[in-house]
């Protein structure tokens, strides 16, 4: 679902423009399964997949590939259906610095919310 | 054609709080039982437009809902631009209590959601006699912060933008995309610092877990219903606030999060429709 990123917000205009301020690599891990985001002024500039040794990131959210997936339900239940919702019962974690986060948080949040419309087209 | 217009009111009232002078906004629609409404948080009194457009309610009951001072249309008082901002629990029933009184209102059934939902519980302790009832919407003794609110008034991150950002995930998963977004509008409308500065009282001044076993609801009844989805204040406070206060009625509305009243105002009506009977049912009889 995530290498589904590049395609999902790249092709909504209105959430690139979002995110037009932000240029940054963030990490993503499904379970043990590390992603990096690449974003460059809104876009997604690469997913890349995999360890990469000593890739640099601002900052990490880290879930189990279960808690993804109940994420990513067209409506998750309650519980799964924010980031902020995963942190708070323990089903995710964030690290790293925070800023560039939280200054940008609708777009990020939206960011990782889009593949719920795969499951919704699907 | 005539054109549409809602049969809310608005207008403002002049109240001495904390000893300063406020001008204070507020609206109201219909007749009967004085239904006062608290906005939650960071936000304000129109979160309870749809209540005043649903004549189910506005048949029976007077539902009025006032801007604390820094929200909405109230201004904060003069010297504000060298404060921080801070609500306490004690300035909060004050303020409640100077309205009520302001508008001498008769026994109001007071309803509050969120921080709103917080200080009916600290209300049906101290003005039981002057209350018809407390509706507390995503109410609980107490909360888990689950988030610095640091975050919230800083110069380098948008306040507007990060609060809706932050309390866009307590909207329940269902909401109606029109409702969703004009709750979060509110958000990020707020003026800067108030939401942080409401937290002040509902993360800091107000842990009522060992108060609320305190509360008569013979003499003031509580009600309490909170949305499936809420994760600030979760079903399992509610149920265990609920638990202190014998005579408590509790429910949870599944398909809601934190702002019912305004994310999904036709889920909400069919749990809220139901307590408003009873209590106008036992005023009757009373």
């Amino acid at each position: 679902m995530i290498e589904r990123l590049f395609e999902l917000v790249n092709a909504d205009a209105a959430l690139v423009r979002r995110g037009r301020f932000l240029t940054t690599d963030f990490l993503v891990e499904v379970g043990d399964e590390p992603f990096h985001i690449s974003v460059q002024d809104g876009r997604i500039a690469s997913v890349t997949r995999g360890p990469a040794a000593a890739r640099p990131w601002r900052f990490a959210i880290r879930a189990s590939a279960e808690a993804w997936r109940e994420f990513w339900q067209p409506v998750p239940r309650p519980g799964y259906h924010d980031l902020f919702a995963l942190t708070r019962f323990g089903h995710a974690r964030i690290e790293g610095d925070l800023l560039p986060l939280m200054a940008n948080l609708r777009y990020v949040k939206e960011v990782l919310e889009t593949p719920r419309r795969l499951a919704r087209s699907a | 054609m005539a054109a549409r217009i809602e049969p809310i009111a608005g207008r403002y009232v002049h109240l001495t709080l904390g000893g300063r002078h406020c001008r204070v906004y507020f609206e109201e629609a219909g007749g009967g039982i004085p239904l006062l409404c608290l906005h939650t948080a960071g936000s304000d009194g129109r979160q309870f437009r749809h209540l005043m457009n649903d004549a189910a309610v506005t048949d029976h009951f007077r539902v009025i809902a006032f801007d604390l001072p820094w929200h909405g249309k109230s201004t904060p008082p003069v010297g504000w631009e060298n404060e921080e901002y801070r609500l306490t629990t004690a300035a909060y029933v004050e303020a409640v209590m100077a309205f009520s009184r302001a508008l001498d209102l008769d026994r109001p059934v007071v309803m509050g959601c969120s921080m709103g939902g917080r200080i009916v519980l600290q209300l049906a302790l101290d003005h039981a006699a002057d209350l018809g009832a407390v509706i507390g919407l995503e109410a609980a003794d107490h909360q888990t912060p689950w988030y610095d609110t640091e975050w919230l008034h800083r110069p380098d991150v948008h306040g507007g933008e990060v609060c809706a950002a932050l309390v866009s995930g307590l909207v329940g998963a269902p909401a109606p995309h029109e409702h969703r977004w004009e709750t979060l509008w509110g958000y990020m409308q707020s003026g800067p610092g108030v939401f942080k500065g409401d937290l002040y009282f509902y993360r800091v001044d107000s842990d009522f877990r060992d108060r609320v076993a305190g509360i008569d609801t013979r003499a003031c009844p509580v009600h309490l219903l909170t949305g499936s989805y809420d994760f600030s204040c979760t079903p399992e406070d509610t149920l265990r606030t609920a638990a202190k206060i014998k005579g408590t009625e509790a429910a949870i509305m599944e398909g809601l999060g934190h702002f019912p009243m305004s994310e999904d105002p036709a889920r909400f009506r069919e749990y809220i429709l139901p307590v408003l009977d009873k209590i106008r049912a036992a005023r009757s009889t009373a």
